[in-house]
């Protein structure tokens, strides 16, 4: 997919063709296969799907925190510079002050041996050794208080804080790095839905004050349409369908789309509703256009060809032949598919 | 909880369960440092006092955030949690205080769900032999062929059919849904009259929950079926429940009709719930009003209403207290710089005395400092929030060498109170509240 940010300017990351394969002995898991996105300055682009459909792979992969069995092809360039490729050494030194990353379980990640205040020391003194000693505290304090963590209580331990206190704790040790760009893996999953929204209200000023570009990684499609500008719709490891986030909600182009927007309980739901069948293998997914056998849209040509990206009506990329380009479709490739039925219970 | 919201209406059957004043309390045993510290260990509140009703046929959602006891409330009315005090009836029959030989009959009439579906399931066992298990641990069917034919029924029963082709799998062999289907299998296989199911769907993905939720209500009409949904999420609540319970450590802050719970949210933290809700609509934004903090500490919880210290409409009698001012002083010290901060924290001495809950407190100046300089703090916090419900529940302030000391109006227990056909656990309802708060205001008047 040709991607582009929202026009304002040169993309602060810009992700081409990216693939990543997991070698498990046998056939290769293609997590991530050929995904096009570009993110501008303070701008945030969601990342949906179902689980298994390569989200969190991608996440990492930008990141270059995937494990050794993983193969990576492809283009991620951030502000000009290529990063697929580059040592592990230069990775290492570039997550945290470039890219920094927000994952769902802050425990995790942070030190239980060491206070809150000493996390901030070291990860000034690591990525940023020219500052002094009294640079370093101002900072972290003013990072710390700014995500309201109690100024009395910097010097505590990870365990002595609430969830909702540590998913801050990680959020303002992201930020005193001042990253372009932050990638949050599902940052609020684990959180109760006050707090969740209190970190989507941090979220949110982030990329107004800071012109941070944001990825947010999220099985949950409102907290989308809060937080996001653009939205990028990925399964089975590919994009199908990606654009202003408002316009996709309104007017879904990939039936994908539609049917998950369709199957989320919201507050306005009044009728249940649910994709049939279960997100395919990674390692032998359906040839050609890799939803048909869930689609209730599917055509023959969905079947037998995989389909080109355009544009839709409302704005977005989409890939998917009920948008065409009709030129590329066979003859009696708009007919309706002869699908086989799910079992009941065939789901994830 | 009793009073006109408790009425049986249209469509719900009678009396099924009957839940008086429960309380569980788990004691706190604190760790080895707090011991050494010499902290003494408590008990945590986790059921503080509910009365429901639980109609046959009917599906009553317990929904409320970590902490609230959702989850043990439905476990102390399964007799998996033992209850601390309170009643619960089945039919007329007691069920607290029974031993686990007179509790297992009466759990071939209540299951539950748990959220977790492969954690329910022993992964060394076939979907078959697990499913059939219950009746062979009642000893109710002894015959293989019998089981086998009995699994065979409630796996087709949940849309795991052909049958046959799941009763010899194991767990590890099935997807998410499924293996909830066949925890659904084993919970009906007894023909039980109730079903408690703790987070049925929130470990599933989005597209599996609505088939998952669809199949209980089928389950629910076919087998006659009354469940306990428990949950935080508000969104399948108000697709699934007929009712609503909404919980806030340990109690029930407020209960009634779905629809009147969702159109009309009486309690402040209902209505703050609701709209913290992200939503999958592009025209809303992340909501601003949102409650501080977040739900506290169950081994003390604030005095008066539970929910005070973070409530938008809390007002005099609500149970201000010394950790209030604690919490106000520390928010108000993450919005100055370094070095205000710094300036004002070398006025006010050991912040820890605030930790103890009491209506009267001293905010310590400095050692060596002057009470002045305690007050001159306690003065800016309140020019800074001058609107914050905290300063309605400050009755008199005064100066002493060692600090200022603050008194605070005396707090009140929230009652229940008819609303409509909900009943909400709020001050903001209670006429007494509200005439005290006047009185309150209009001594205050007069004073000045």
């Amino acid at each position: 997919m040709n991607a582009n940010g929202n026009g304002n300017g040169e993309p602060i990351l810009d992700v081409h063709d990216l693939r990543v394969w997991y070698g498990t002995g046998g056939e290769p898991v293609r997590a991530v296969d050929g995904v096009s996105f570009s993110i501008g300055a303070g701008e945030t682009l969601g990342l949906v799907g179902e689980s298994g459909c390569g989200k969190s792979t991608l996440g990492r992969g930008v990141l270059g925190l995937l494990p050794d069995a993983a193969a990576v092809d492809g283009s991620v360039r951030f502000a000009g510079r290529e990063l697929v490729g580059v040592s592990q050494k230069e990775m290492h030194d570039m997550r945290g002050p470039e890219l920094g990353l927000i994952f769902q379980e802050p425990m995790t990640r942070l030190d239980p041996l060491q206070t809150i205040e000493a996390h901030f020391r070291e990860a000034l003194h690591t990525h940023r050794p020219e500052l002094d000693k009294e640079e370093v505290r101002r900072r972290s304090l003013e990072a710390l208080a700014g995500m309201g963590i109690p100024r009395t209580r910097f010097a505590q331990y990870p365990h002595e804080f609430s969830g909702g206190m540590r998913q801050r704790i990680m959020i303002a040790l992201a930020l005193v790095l001042e990253p372009k760009v932050l990638i949050a893996d599902e940052p609020t999953t684990a959180l109760d839905v006050i707090v969740e929204a209190q970190i989507l209200g941090i979220l949110a000023d982030l990329r107004r004050n800071f012109d941070t570009a944001i990825l947010l990684i999220t099985h949950n499609l409102g907290i989308v349409a809060e937080a996001c500008d653009r939205v990028a719709v990925m399964y089975a490891g590919e994009i199908v369908e990606e654009g202003d986030a408002r316009e996709v909600f309104a007017e879904p182009a990939h039936p994908y789309t539609r049917e998950l927007l369709r199957s989320t309980i919201s507050l306005e739901t009044t009728g249940l509703n649910y994709i049939p069948g279960a997100p395919p293998s990674l390692i032998n997914p359906p040839p050609a256009c890799r939803f048909h056998p869930r689609c209730p849209s599917a055509m023959r040509v969905c079947a037998e060809l995989h389909p080109i990206e355009v544009r839709a009506p409302a704005g977005q990329r989409v890939s998917c032949w009920l948008h065409g380009p009709e030129s590329e479709i066979p003859p009696g490739g708009r007919e309706e598919l002869e699908r086989r039925q799910f079992l009941e219970a065939e789901e994830a | 909880m009793s009073g006109p919201g408790e009425q049986a209406e249209g469509g719900a059957g009678d009396t099924l369960l009957e839940v008086r004043d429960l309380h569980t309390r788990y004691s706190v045993r604190g760790s080895f440092f707090d011991r050494l510290k010499g902290r003494e260990s408590g008990s945590v509140h986790a059921v503080d006092g509910v009365t429901l009703d639980l109609r046959r046929g009917e599906v009553l959602g317990l929904v409320g955030e970590s902490g609230s006891g959702k989850t043990t409330l439905g476990r102390t009315l399964l007799g998996l949690v033992e209850a601390s005090s309170g009643s619960i009836r089945l039919e007329g029959d007691e069920l607290t205080g029974r031993s686990e030989a007179e509790m297992r009959p009466l759990r071939q009439r209540m299951q539950i769900v748990f959220q977790d579906p492969h954690a329910s399931l022993n992964p060394a066992m076939t979907i078959g032999a697990l499913v059939a298990d219950p009746l062979r641990f009642h000893k109710l069917v002894s015959g293989r062929e019998e089981l086998r034919a009995r699994a065979v029924e409630a796996l087709e029963r949940v849309g795991l059919a052909p049958a046959s082709e799941f009763l010899d799998k194991y767990p590890t062999d099935l997807s998410g849904g499924q293996k909830q289907r066949a925890v659904l299998a084993r919970a009906i296989i007894l023909g039980p009259d109730v079903l408690v199911a703790d987070e049925p769907v929130s470990m599933l993905d989005m597209s599996v929950r609505a088939k998952i939720l669809e199949l209980m209500l089928e389950l629910k009409d076919e087998l006659g079926l009354t469940y306990i949904y428990i949950t935080h999420d508000l969104a399948t609540a108000k697709f699934f429940c007929d009712r609503i319970a909404i919980m806030y450590l340990g109690r029930i802050v407020e209960i009634g009709p779905a629809p009147e719970i969702y159109a009309r949210p009486e309690h402040p933290y209902t209505a703050a719930l609701l709209r913290a809700i992200p939503e999958p609509d592009p025209r809303r934004t992340v909501p601003r009003d949102l409650p501080r903090g977040e739900v506290p500490d169950a081994v003390i919880p604030p005095l008066g209403c539970p929910f005070h210290p973070r409530c938008p409409k809390a007002f005099e009698v609500c149970g201000w207290e010394s950790r209030d001012l604690r919490t106000l002083l520390e928010e108000r010290w993450t919005r100055l710089s370094q070095d205000d901060y710094e300036r004002e924290r070398a006025l006010i001495g050991d912040l820890d005395l605030l930790d103890q809950p009491a209506t009267e407190v001293l905010l310590p100046a400095a050692e060596g400092g002057a009470g002045e300089e305690a007050a001159e703090v306690l003065e800016a916090m309140r020019a800074e929030t001058p609107d914050d419900p905290f300063w309605s529940g400050v009755a008199a302030t005064t100066v002493e060498p060692g600090g200022v000391r603050v008194r605070f109006e005396t707090p009140r227990e929230p009652r229940d109170i008819a609303v409509g056909r909900s009943v909400v656990h709020c001050h903001l309802h209670d006429p007494g509240a509200i005439a005290e708060a006047e009185r309150i205001r209009s001594g205050k008047g007069e004073d000045a």
